[in-house]
C-alpha cells in the first residue's frame, strides 16, 4: 500500500481521491478505522459492505456531513479540508442520496439551480441553465423535460436530475449511494450507460452498494469494508462474487439457496378478482386471481409500488377490498370489523411485512414486547382475565430469539438497537413460529446482511418444506428466481403473467414488470 | 450500548433542568434586589418545613397529579390532550351535581359518588373531541383547545344563571352539605398520633392520586389495553398491522384521559372549595400537561413532577405573602422549570450524551 | 426588607403560639391584582396613605389562585397581623369560615357580607346615591335625550349602580332613554377594555351622548372610546377626570382607600358589623377638579348639591338594588 502511494506520486495523474488514515468513531463505536483508499481518475470505483459495515460514514466525510477524527483527504493529489457539503462541491464532488433532496413542486430546472441561482434574479440564471442542460443531456444521455415538475417524474428520472444537478456544479467526482434499490432492471442498465458515457468523459465515480451483481457488471475496482475497516480493494475482473462476500462477511456464504423442487399439496390461499381503490380514487388493485398450495413458494415480482404493497395489506387485514379471498377453502371478510389482522391471524395468516420498521416492529419498543406486537391477544401471553403476563412474553421472546439467533441475545434491548438483519429475524421468529397456514413475507432480505440473508432464505425454505403456503413478493429479482416455485409479475396493480423460474430469466421478467407482454400480443 | 441509562435520563436530566431554571430564577431575584439565597429557603420552609406548608404543597401536588396523569395516558396513545383543563372543570360540575342532589350523610358514599361522578362528566367531555379525532380525523389539540372554552362558558352560564343561589353575587353553587366534607390530612393522621397542620387543604383525595399512579401503571404496562394503546401511539401504521383498531384505542386513551382530569375535582372541588367556584381549576390542567412532560408519561416520574409543581405553588405563595417579589415573577419562575425541564430537555440531554459517551470511552 | 427577620418570624408561627406582638395590619387584593387602575389600586393607595400618615408598615399579597385566598388570610392570621382587610366581595364565603378560627383577629371586607360574626367589619358604600347624582349629571347634559350605561360583570352590586344611574336621569328627564349594557358574566368582565370600547361605540350609535362606566379596568376602554366619539364619559370608583380632561364629565368616586385607611387606623380595636361610606361622611362622592370644570355648569352643580342635601337628610330616598334585587325604574 505504502509504495503504491509513492507511486502515485510520482506519477503525473494524482488519483482523483485519496484518503489516507481517516477514522471517525461515535462514542464507542469505530465507524471507520484507518481507512486509506486511492481512486483513479475516470474510473468506476465500488464500495461494497454490509449495513453499519461504515460506507455511508465514510461518504459522509467526504461530503462533508461529519468531520473525520484524523486522516486526511486529498483531491487531484492536493490536501484539501472538507467541512460541510459546500467545501466537497467546490472540491468538485457530487453525491446522489438513495433518498432523493428534492424539491416536489419544483421543476426540474428550479431543482437543479437551486442553492446556485447566482443572483437576485432568476431569470438569467434559469436560461443560462437551460442551456447548459441541453448539454448535458446530449453528452450523457440524460434526457429529462427541464420543466417538468419532480413529483410528476418517475423514480429513475428523479434520480437523473439528482446526477444533472451534481454535473451542473462542475462535480468531477460523482458518489451514487445504493442508486438501483428503486430501479427497475432497464432503468438500472440505463443507468449504468450514463454512468460508462461519464467515466468516458473522464469523471470519476464512486459506486456505493450491497449489491454483488452490479458490482461485478460496472465497476474497474473494488474495495470491501467490514466493521469499519477496509477489508480488501482489488481490481473487479480479477476477483469473483464468492470471495468478495467471502470479504464482507468474513466467512463462506452461499450464494444460491440450497432447496428441494417442492410438493405443493391442497390449495391454502385462492383469490378471485380482487380489487383495491384507494381513497384518491386511483385502482391498486385489479381483478387478481392467483392461489398458493400448501408447501409451495408463490413469488411476486415487480417494480416497487405497482400494487404488491396492497395485495399484502389486504391479505393481512390492513386493506379493506372487494373481491374474494378463500383461506383453506373458508371465505375471509375483506370489509369492515372483521377485516383487521386479529381476525386474520385467528385464520391461520401470518404476515412479515415489506417495512418492517413501519409495520411490522414497534422501533421504541424492547425486543419482547414486539414479540407480543399482533398477538397480544394470544392466551398464553395472559396472567388472568386483566392483566398480561409481561414475565410470560419475555419467556417465550428469549427462546424464539435464540431460536432465530437474533443478535445480540437480549429481550429488553430496544428495538432500534438491533441492526437491520436481526430486526428482520425478530419479525420472522413471531411470525414462523405460530405455525401459520399462510405466510405473506414482503421484502424479507431489504437492508439485510449477507449473512443474514441466508439464514432467512433458509427459514423460508424449512417453513415451505412444512407443507406451509408463502406468498411471497421481492423487488429483488434474484431472490425471487431462487426462493420461489412459481413466479408472478405485478404491473400497474395487474398480473402480467405467470413463469416457472427454471423456464424464466431475468430479462423476460424485467420486460413483464416494465408492463410489456411479450408473450401473447 | 451507548445510550444514557435510563436512571439518568428520567432523573438526572430533569434535576439538572431544575437547577438551571433555579439559577435563571435567582439572577432574576438579584436584579429586582432580593437575595436569591433567602427566597429559595423561604420557599422550602414555606413549603416544606411544616406540616402546614405540606398541607399546602400536597393540595396543589394532588391536582396536578391527575391531570399530569391524566395528559400521560393520552399521551401513551399520542393523544396530545390538551383539553385537561375544561375535562377537569366539567369534572368540577359533576361532583357539585353529585354533592348537591343527594341527601349525603356521611362522607364516605359521597365521596365515591362524586369521583365516579367527576370522572364520567370529565370522560365524557374528552369523549366528544376523541370521537372527532377517531372519526373525521378532526385534531384532537385543536378540538380539545376549543373545548375547553366551551367548558368555561357552560360552566359561566351555570354558574350565573342556574346554580348561583339567589341574591349571591359569586358566581359559584351553594356550599355542599356539611356531610360531604372529607377528612383533612389532618383528620386522617390524627386518630395514628401524627399531628398535621389544620389549615392545609390536601385531603384524602391525595390518596385517592396515589392510587390512580397505581393503577394507571397496571394499565398502561400490565394490561392488552395498555399495549395496544402504547403500541398504537408509537406507531399507527404497526399497530393496524397487529389488528389494533385505532378507532377503539383513541376513544379509550381519551376517555380515560378525561376521566382522570375529571377526578382532579374531588381535590379542588369537593376537598377544598367544597363548593363550585368560577375558574375552579385555575390551570392545573395546563400544568398537567408539564408534569406529564417532565414525569416522561410515567406515573412514578408524574407523581415527582407534581410534587416539584405542588412545591413551586406554595413556595411561590410563600414569596408573595413574605417578600416583594411580585405575583409575576413567581409565574416566572415557575415558566422557567417548564421551559428547562420540558421545552429545552435536549439542551441538557445532547452535552450529558456527550459525557457519558466520553467516559465509556475512557474505561472500555 | 429583612428576609431573614421573615423567614424566623414564619418559622415561629408555626409553633402554634399566637405571636401577636407585630400586630401589623394586612391587605389582600383580589385576584384582579393591585394595580388596576381601579378597585384594588385605590385600596393600595390607601393603605400608603396610612403608611405615610403613620409611618407603620403593612403586609399586602396579591392572589394567584383561589386556594390561597383562604390560605393568605390563615397566614396573615397565625402571624399575628392585625387587622386584615380584604378587597372584594368573593372573599365572603371564605372569610365567614376563617373568622372563626380567629377570633382575636379583626378582619374588614370591602364590599363584602359576612354576617353574625364579631369579629368582622363589612365596609359597604352606598353606590347607589352616588350614580343617583351622576345620573342626573348625564341628563342635564345630554342634548339627544339618550344616555348609556356599561357594567362589568353582572351583578347584584353592578346593579346598584346602573339602578341609582338611572334613577337619577329619570329625576331628570323623565323622557331620557338610558341604554344599560353589561360586559359579561365573568370576572374577566371587569378587565376588556376592548368590549368596553365596542359596547361604546354601539351606544354612541344609538344616540347616547354620556356613557357612565363601572366596570373596573374595561372602563379604560369605554372612556378612551367616549373621548374619541367626542362625546362624554363619567368614571367610576377613583377619580378618573384627569384620563380625558374634557371628555370625562365627572366621576363617581368610591372611597376604598378610605375604607382600608380606616380600618388600618383603627387596629386592632378595629369594631365588627357594618360599615356604610356614603354621600354623608365623604365616602361616596362626585369628582370636580380642573379636568372638567369647564364642562359642568353652575346650575349643574347646584342642581346636584340640592339633591345630595336631600339624599343625606332622608327627604330624598334613592332605591337600592340589592335591597330587593330590583329596581323601580327602567
Amino acid at each position: 500500500m505504502n509504495e503504491k502511494i509513492k507511486g502515485g506520486r510520482h506519477n503525473s495523474v494524482a488519483p482523483s481521491i485519496e484518503l489516507i488514515n481517516i477514522s471517525k468513531a461515535f462514542g464507542a463505536v469505530k465507524a471507520n478505522s484507518n481507512i486509506s483508499m486511492q481512486i483513479a481518475q475516470g474510473s468506476i470505483h465500488g464500495i461494497i459492505g454490509e449495513n453499519g459495515a461504515g460506507k455511508s460514514t465514510l461518504m459522509s466525510i467526504l461530503y462533508g456531513f461529519y468531520k473525520a477524527d484524523k486522516g486526511d483527504i486529498l483531491i487531484d493529489g492536493s490536501k484539501v479540508n472538507i467541512t460541510d457539503s459546500k467545501d466537497a462541491i467546490n472540491a468538485g464532488i457530487g453525491m446522489v442520496f438513495q433518498h432523493f433532496k428534492l424539491v416536489e413542486n419544483f421543476t426540474v430546472l428550479e431543482n437543479v439551480i437551486l442553492g446556485v441561482e447566482g443572483g437576485q434574479l432568476l431569470a438569467p440564471s434559469i436560461s443560462k441553465a437551460r442551456k447548459d442542460l441541453r448539454a448535458l443531456a446530449k453528452e450523457y444521455e440524460l434526457n429529462v423535460d427541464p420543466d417538468a415538475t419532480i413529483d410528476s417524474l418517475g423514480v429513475g428520472l428523479r434520480q437523473r436530475v439528482e446526477i444533472l444537478k451534481a454535473l451542473y456544479r462542475k462535480a468531477r467526482i460523482l458518489i451514487l449511494d445504493e442508486p438501483t434499490g428503486v430501479l427497475t432492471p432497464a432503468e438500472a442498465d440505463h443507468l449504468f450507460r450514463i454512468l460508462n458515457n461519464l467515466k468516458k468523459e473522464g469523471k470519476t465515480i464512486v459506486f456505493i452498494t450491497h449489491k454483488l451483481r452490479e458490482v461485478m457488471e460496472i465497476t474497474d475496482t473494488v474495495s470491501v469494508m467490514r466493521q469499519g475497516e477496509m477489508t480488501a480493494t482489488v481490481k473487479t475482473s480479477e476477483t469473483s462474487p464468492s470471495s468478495l462476500a467471502e470479504l464482507m462477511v468474513g466467512r463462506k456464504v452461499l450464494l444460491r439457496v440450497e432447496k428441494q423442487t417442492s410438493a405443493p399439496g391442497n390449495t391454502t390461499l385462492e383469490i378471485n378478482n380482487l380489487n383495491v381503490i384507494d381513497n384518491q380514487g386511483v385502482q391498486r388493485l385489479e381483478d387478481i386471481s392467483l392461489s398458493v398450495r400448501a408447501g409451495e413458494i408463490l413469488g411476486i415480482a415487480g417494480v416497487a409500488g405497482n400494487g404488491q404493497s396492497e395485495l399484502l395489506e389486504v391479505l393481512g387485514g390492513i386493506t379493506e377490498a372487494s373481491g374474494s379471498i378463500k383461506i383453506n377453502g373458508k371465505e375471509i371478510a375483506l370489509r369492515g370489523n372483521e377485516a383487521n389482522g386479529q381476525s386474520r391471524r385467528l385464520q391461520g395468516i401470518a404476515h412479515v411485512p415489506e417495512d418492517r420498521q413501519h409495520l411490522g416492529l414497534i422501533m421504541e419498543f424492547e425486543a419482547w414486547e414486539n414479540i407480543a406486537l399482533g398477538y397480544h391477544n394470544s392466551e398464553d401471553y395472559q396472567q388472568n382475565r386483566f392483566l398480561m403476563s409481561n414475565a410470560k412474553i419475555k419467556t417465550d421472546a428469549i427462546r424464539k430469539m435464540e431460536q432465530f439467533d437474533v443478535r445480540p441475545n437480549n429481550v429488553t434491548l430496544s428495538t432500534k438497537g438491533f441492526s437491520g438483519g436481526n430486526q428482520q429475524k425478530l419479525v420472522l421468529s413471531r411470525e414462523i413460529e405460530r405455525n401459520p397456514d399462510l405466510l405473506l413475507v414482503g421484502q424479507p432480505t431489504r437492508g439485510v446482511d449477507i449473512g443474514a440473508i441466508e439464514f432467512i432464505h433458509q427459514q423460508l425454505i424449512r417453513l415451505r418444506d412444512a407443507g406451509k403456503a408463502i406468498l411471497l413478493v421481492s423487488v429483488e429479482l434474484e431472490e425471487i428466481m431462487s426462493l420461489s416455485d412459481r413466479i408472478m409479475v405485478m404491473f400497474d396493480g395487474k398480473i402480467m403473467g405467470e413463469k416457472t423460474p427454471t423456464e424464466t430469466n431475468e430479462k423476460e421478467l424485467g420486460l413483464l414488470m416494465a408492463g410489456i407482454n411479450g408473450d401473447t400480443n | 450500548m451507548d445510550v444514557l441509562p435510563k436512571w439518568v435520563d428520567t432523573v438526572i436530566i430533569p434535576l439538572i433542568g431544575v437547577l438551571i431554571s433555579l439559577i435563571f430564577s435567582g439572577i432574576i431575584i438579584l436584579l429586582i434586589g432580593e437575595n436569591p439565597i433567602d427566597a429559595l429557603k423561604l420557599m422550602i420552609t414555606g413549603a416544606l418545613g411544616s406540616t402546614y406548608g405540606w398541607g399546602y404543597t400536597l393540595y396543589y401536588a394532588t391536582n396536578f397529579i391527575f391531570t399530569g396523569l391524566a395528559v400521560s395516558v393520552a399521551f401513551h396513545a399520542r393523544m396530545f390532550n390538551i383539553g385537561g383543563e375544561g375535562q377537569a372543570a366539567i369534572g368540577g360540575l359533576g361532583v357539585a351535581i353529585v354533592c348537591l342532589s343527594f341527601g349525603w350523610t356521611h362522607w364516605f358514599p359521597a365521596l365515591l359518588a362524586a369521583t365516579l361522578g367527576a370522572a364520567i362528566f370529565g370522560a365524557l367531555w374528552a369523549a366528544i373531541p376523541a370521537y372527532l379525532q377517531g372519526k373525521y380525523g378532526s385534531h384532537i389539540v385543536i378540538t380539545t383547545i376549543m373545548f375547553n372554552f366551551i367548558a368555561a362558558s357552560l360552566l359561566n352560564y351555570l354558574l350565573v344563571n342556574v346554580m348561583r343561589p339567589t341574591g349571591s353575587m359569586d358566581p359559584a353553587t351553594q356550599k355542599f352539605p356539611e356531610a360531604t366534607s372529607l377528612p383533612s390530612l389532618h383528620d386522617m393522621l390524627e386518630p395514628v398520633g401524627i399531628s398535621f397542620s389544620k389549615a392545609g387543604p390536601a385531603n384524602i383525595s391525595f390518596l385517592i392520586a396515589l392510587i390512580a399512579c397505581v393503577l394507571v401503571w397496571i394499565f398502561i404496562w400490565h394490561t392488552r389495553l395498555g399495549y395496544q394503546l402504547r403500541a398504537y401511539g408509537h406507531s399507527e401504521s404497526a399497530a393496524k398491522y397487529a389488528g389494533i383498531k385505532p378507532f377503539k384505542i383513541i376513544m379509550i386513551s381519551m376517555l380515560i384521559s378525561g376521566a382522570l382530569a375529571g377526578m382532579m375535582a374531588t381535590n379542588n372541588v369537593m376537598g377544598e372549595a367544597e363548593r363550585l367556584i368560577m375558574n375552579s381549576t385555575e390551570g392545573a390542567g395546563f400544568i398537567g400537561i408539564a408534569v406529564a412532560l417532565m414525569g416522561r408519561s410515567h406515573p412514578l416520574g408524574v407523581l415527582l413532577a407534581a410534587l416539584l409543581f405542588g412545591f413551586l405553588y406554595q413556595g411561590g405563595a410563600e414569596l408573595a405573602m413574605w417578600t416583594t417579589i411580585p405575583r409575576e415573577l413567581i409565574v416566572v419562575i415557575q415558566a422557567l422549570v417548564i421551559l428547562f425541564t420540558g421545552a429545552l430537555e435536549n439542551m441538557v440531554r445532547a452535552p450529558l450524551n456527550w459525557l457519558w459517551l466520553k467516559s465509556r470511552r475512557g474505561t472500555s | 426588607m429583612n428576609i431573614k427577620n421573615l423567614i424566623t418570624s414564619a418559622a415561629t408561627i408555626l409553633s402554634l403560639s399566637a405571636f401577636s406582638a407585630l400586630a401589623e395590619p394586612a391587605l389582600i387584593y383580589d385576584l384582579g391584582g393591585k394595580f388596576d387602575k381601579s378597585f384594588n389600586e385605590m385600596a393600595f393607595s390607601g393603605a400608603e396613605r396610612w403608611k405615610a400618615d403613620t409611618g407603620g408598615s403593612y403586609r399586602e399579597i396579591e392572589l394567584s389562585s383561589e386556594a390561597q385566598r383562604e390560605q393568605a388570610l390563615r397566614r396573615f392570621a397565625e402571624n399575628g397581623n392585625n387587622p386584615i382587610v380584604m378587597a372584594g366581595f368573593a372573599f365572603s364565603t371564605v372569610l365567614g369560615e376563617v373568622a372563626k378560627d380567629y377570633p382575636d383577629t379583626r378582619f374588614a371586607v370591602i364590599d363584602g357580607y359576612v354576617p353574625d360574626q364579631s369579629n368582622v367589619l363589612n365596609i359597604g358604600f352606598t353606590e347607589h346615591t352616588g350614580s343617583y347624582l351622576v345620573g342626573m349629571m348625564a341628563a342635564m347634559k345630554s342634548e339627544t335625550g339618550t344616555v348609556g350605561f356599561i357594567g362589568g360583570m353582572d351583578i347584584p352590586i353592578i346593579s346598584r349602580f346602573g339602578c341609582g344611574y338611572v334613577q337619577g336621569v329619570k329625576a331628570v328627564n323623565p323622557d331620557a332613554k338610558v341604554i344599560y349594557n353589561m360586559t359579561g358574566t365573568t370576572p374577566s368582565a371587569w378587565n376588556d377594555p376592548v368590549k368596553g370600547g365596542e359596547l361604546t361605540k354601539a351606544q354612541v350609535s344609538q344616540g347616547a351622548d354620556v356613557v357612565y362606566h363601572a366596570a373596573g379596568g374595561t372602563g379604560v376602554g369605554v372612556l378612551q372610546a367616549a373621548a374619541d366619539a367626542g362625546i362624554l364619559g363619567i368614571g367610576v370608583d377613583s377619580n378618573q377626570n384627569y384620563m380625558h380632561p374634557g371628555s370625562v364629565l365627572t366621576s363617581m368616586v368610591k372611597r376604598v382607600d378610605t375604607g382600608v385607611y380606616d380600618s388600618f387606623k383603627a387596629g386592632a380595636d378595629l369594631a365588627g358589623g357594618f360599615a356604610t361610606l356614603s354621600l354623608a361622611n365623604g365616602g361616596i362622592s362626585y369628582a370636580m377638579d380642573e379636568h372638567n370644570v369647564s364642562l359642568v355648569t353652575k346650575a349643574m352643580v347646584d342642581a346636584v348639591e340640592e339633591a345630595k342635601a336631600h339624599i343625606i337628610s332622608g327627604e330624598l330616598k334613592v332605591h337600592d338594588y340589592m335591597s330587593d334585587n330590583g329596581c323601580p325604574v327602567k
